[in-house]
């Protein structure tokens, strides 16, 4: 069945089965401890040189997703596929050594960089780690590196605090490049940007996937649709530790299959005053993830919820009347 | 509730040439928001648009002479309701906060008390403002709660901030800030920190008590979907200067400024066509404080400044239907370009 969906995909660079983590919420003197299953069975394949884009609203999973699969959290279960390589088995000692194969961008680089260090430093100290190239080399690399992100040479020996919030994100994404990965995971990488730097920040990150020799796979997480829509080649959304749906992303934004889908779809802010309000408009907020509700995590607000949808948890399913599309919803739209 | 009656022609709020200043790193004074002019009219929804460090967010704690030390007001006027609030005594400027005008944040977590209940803090606003008894106070915050859509407004009398979603705690906060009877809201940034689909819902929620309420609302945002869901009219600032002012349909339609034109342009395009293209990105960074340019702030970023905009700076001038602009380029279109 996937096989026929997605007939251009050989192998992926990166696939992710059944992964699963719980966080455990300390209980307090009167109040039990509550566990909270914040990833809950994701599944997904990014293909090499492609971005996958992981969307939902806070709570969804969608950082947890990032951070399982960089192995900075521990798995309860699940696999993932790397390159071939079983990612999860890999010992601590084999992880270090290979984790220059996965650059990683966060939200703020005001605390994702050290204050401390040089520009020169930061950008180059994955190189150091893994003992890259000679001192010679490496400073050219880094300096080849800065000029990729539009930075000067002159940049190298200055500290974070001296740039801004647009120009310390390029300093992040040049030190996510340095080690040459084949899969970036970019983590809200422009939501802490202006409007006006934000679209340089994007512009340079599309650049760097089509111009760097490794052509990285982005597996980007995000919130701001327009954003998502614009650089992601598929699209899966998340809710509540669950991916609801996953698709082409032009697919996803034109005919969204899960109600849920449509919800964020519709939530989404105008593009122009002019445009037709959104029709849809559901009642209340998602559910704590420490006491999700039976059966469908949405059903509670889902406008088309039926009895089944309490009562079962609706599985990821290629839907059947759209090729390339999985759906988990019992009585999909447009089936 | 004391204020006079104002003539209804007459602008509910009126900003007159508001200068803040901010000490700078050598201890001279740099104007974050410099010598800005605007006027609010009673019921009516104003976006206060910009990025951060345009002095947005300084300007809507101005209105109530709330600017935090050592940021002051250094120069101008803030009229409400006809009188100057900087120059009311403390006991009407206190009547004035809250009870003319309200005021909602961002995070409703640092503004609303963490050790006291939703509902003492509502009630203790509605004996301050409105002169009501406990128990009818009481009787009308349950009315409040239930107004902002809070499931359950009875039980929510005892809830504490900690215990409410962010979206939740933003109902809670526009109730407190509207209990008080205001004819204005500042709005800053009231859905920023929310998820999409609660955005959704507090922006429909403003709008229906705009309606209701005969209430104004400054708007203060950097986000131009927000601008384009819910404000009448839009006043863009740039670098602490408001560069453009239009009716929402015009700023969206024909955007006077080239700053608001390159706002507008960097969007990621909708649908299909769109996908993978490079944005119109602006170039460039937004200038310190202290570090502006003599001439237009705009200047160095724009792609159509000319000799004159390194010279002068440009004021407010009509720019066609509703808006103004404060650029040459209104006044001299067919002059050489860069």
């Amino acid at each position: 069945m996937s096989a026929l969906a997605r007939p251009e995909v050989d192998e992926p660079l990166l696939s992710v089965r059944d992964l699963h983590k719980a966080f455990v919420r300390r209980g307090g003197l009167l109040t039990p401890p509550v566990r909270i299953a914040a990833v809950n069975g994701v599944a997904f394949d990014l293909p090499a040189a492609k971005t996958l884009a992981l969307v939902g609203e806070s709570g969804s999973g969608k950082s947890t997703t990032a951070r399982l699969v960089l192995r900075l959290l521990a798995a309860d279960r699940g696999t993932v596929l790397f390159g071939g390589t079983d990612w999860m088995a890999l010992g601590l000692h084999e992880l270090n050594a290979r984790r220059r194969e996965m650059g990683v961008v966060f939200q703020d680089p005001a605390t994702s960089l050290d204050p401390r260090q040089s520009i020169a430093d930061i950008v180059g100290e994955p190189l150091v780690i893994h003992r890259l190239g000679s001192r010679v080399e490496r400073r050219e690399r880094v300096v080849r590196l800065l000029a990729a992100v539009g930075l000067p040479a002159s940049a190298l020996g200055r500290k974070p605090h001296e740039f801004s919030g647009g120009q310390r994100q390029r300093i992040a994404i040049a030190r996510a490049l340095a080690t040459e990965p084949r899969l970036v995971v970019l983590d809200e990488p422009v939501s802490s940007l202006d409007v006006s730097v934000r679209a340089q920040v994007l512009n340079l990150l599309l650049d760097l996937q089509r111009d760097t020799p490794s052509r990285p796979a982005y597996l980007f997480i995000g919130h701001d649709l327009s954003v998502v829509r614009w650089i992601a080649d598929r699209t899966a959304v998340m809710y509540l530790g669950r991916i609801v749906e996953e698709a082409p992303t032009d697919a996803l934004f034109t005919s969204p299959r899960h109600p849920y889908t449509a919800l964020l779809l519709a939530s989404q802010p105008r593009r122009h005053p002019g445009d037709a309000a959104a029709p849809l408009r559901a009642p209340g907020e998602p559910p704590s993830p420490a006491s999700p509700p039976p059966g469908c995590p949405f059903h509670p607000r889902c406008p088309s919820a039926r009895p089944v949808c309490s009562e079962e948890v609706p599985k990821l399913l290629p839907h059947a009347a759209a090729e390339g599309r999985s759906v988990a919803c019992h009585a999909p739209l447009g089936s | 509730m004391s204020a006079l009656p104002v003539p209804a022609d007459s602008p509910l709020l009126s900003v007159r040439a508001l200068t803040i200043a901010v000490p700078g790193p050598t201890g001279e004074q740099a104007a974050v928001v410099d010598g800005i002019s605007f006027d609010v009219a009673p019921g009516e929804i104003v976006a206060l648009v910009g990025e951060s460090g345009c002095g947005k967010s300084l300007t809507g704690l101005a209105l109530l002479d709330l600017v935090p030390p050592p940021v002051r007001i250094a120069s101008g006027e803030v009229f409400f309701e006809g009188r100057d609030v900087r120059s009311l005594p403390p006991l009407e400027k206190e009547k004035v906060r809250g009870g003319g005008i309200g005021l909602v944040f961002q995070e409703p977590g640092s503004a609303l008390d963490p050790v006291r209940t939703v509902g003492s803090e509502l009630v203790g606003v509605l004996r301050r403002h409105r002169g009501l008894s406990r128990s009818e106070a009481k009787a009308e915050a349950v009315r409040w709660l239930g107004r902002v859509a809070l499931p359950d407004p009875a039980r929510q009398m005892d809830a504490f901030p900690h215990a409410m979603s962010g979206g939740m705690r933003q109902r809670a906060m526009l109730a407190l800030a509207l209990a008080g009877g205001p004819r204005l809201l500042v709005a800053d940034e009231p859905t920023t920190a929310l998820d999409v689909t609660i955005q959704a819902q507090i922006l429909q929620l403003l709008l229906e008590l705009r309606r209701e309420l005969s209430l104004a609302i400054l708007l203060v945002t950097h986000d131009l979907g927000v601008v384009a869901e819910a404000a009448d009219r839009a006043l863009v600032m740039y670098a602490g200067e408001i560069v453009e002012s239009a009716s929402v349909g015009d700023l969206f339609d024909r955007p006077a400024h080239p700053y608001t034109r390159g706002l507008l342009a960097s969007r990621p395009a909708a649908g299909e066509a769109g996908r993978g293209r490079r944005l119109t990105a602006l170039a460039g960074t937004v200038p310190e404080p202290g570090l502006r340019p003599r001439g237009c702030a705009f200047e160095p970023r724009c792609p159509e400044a000319f000799g004159r905009c390194r010279a002068a700076r440009p004021t407010l001038l009509p720019a066609g239907g509703s808006s103004e602009s404060a650029c040459f380029l209104v006044d001299a279109p067919t002059e050489p370009r860069r």
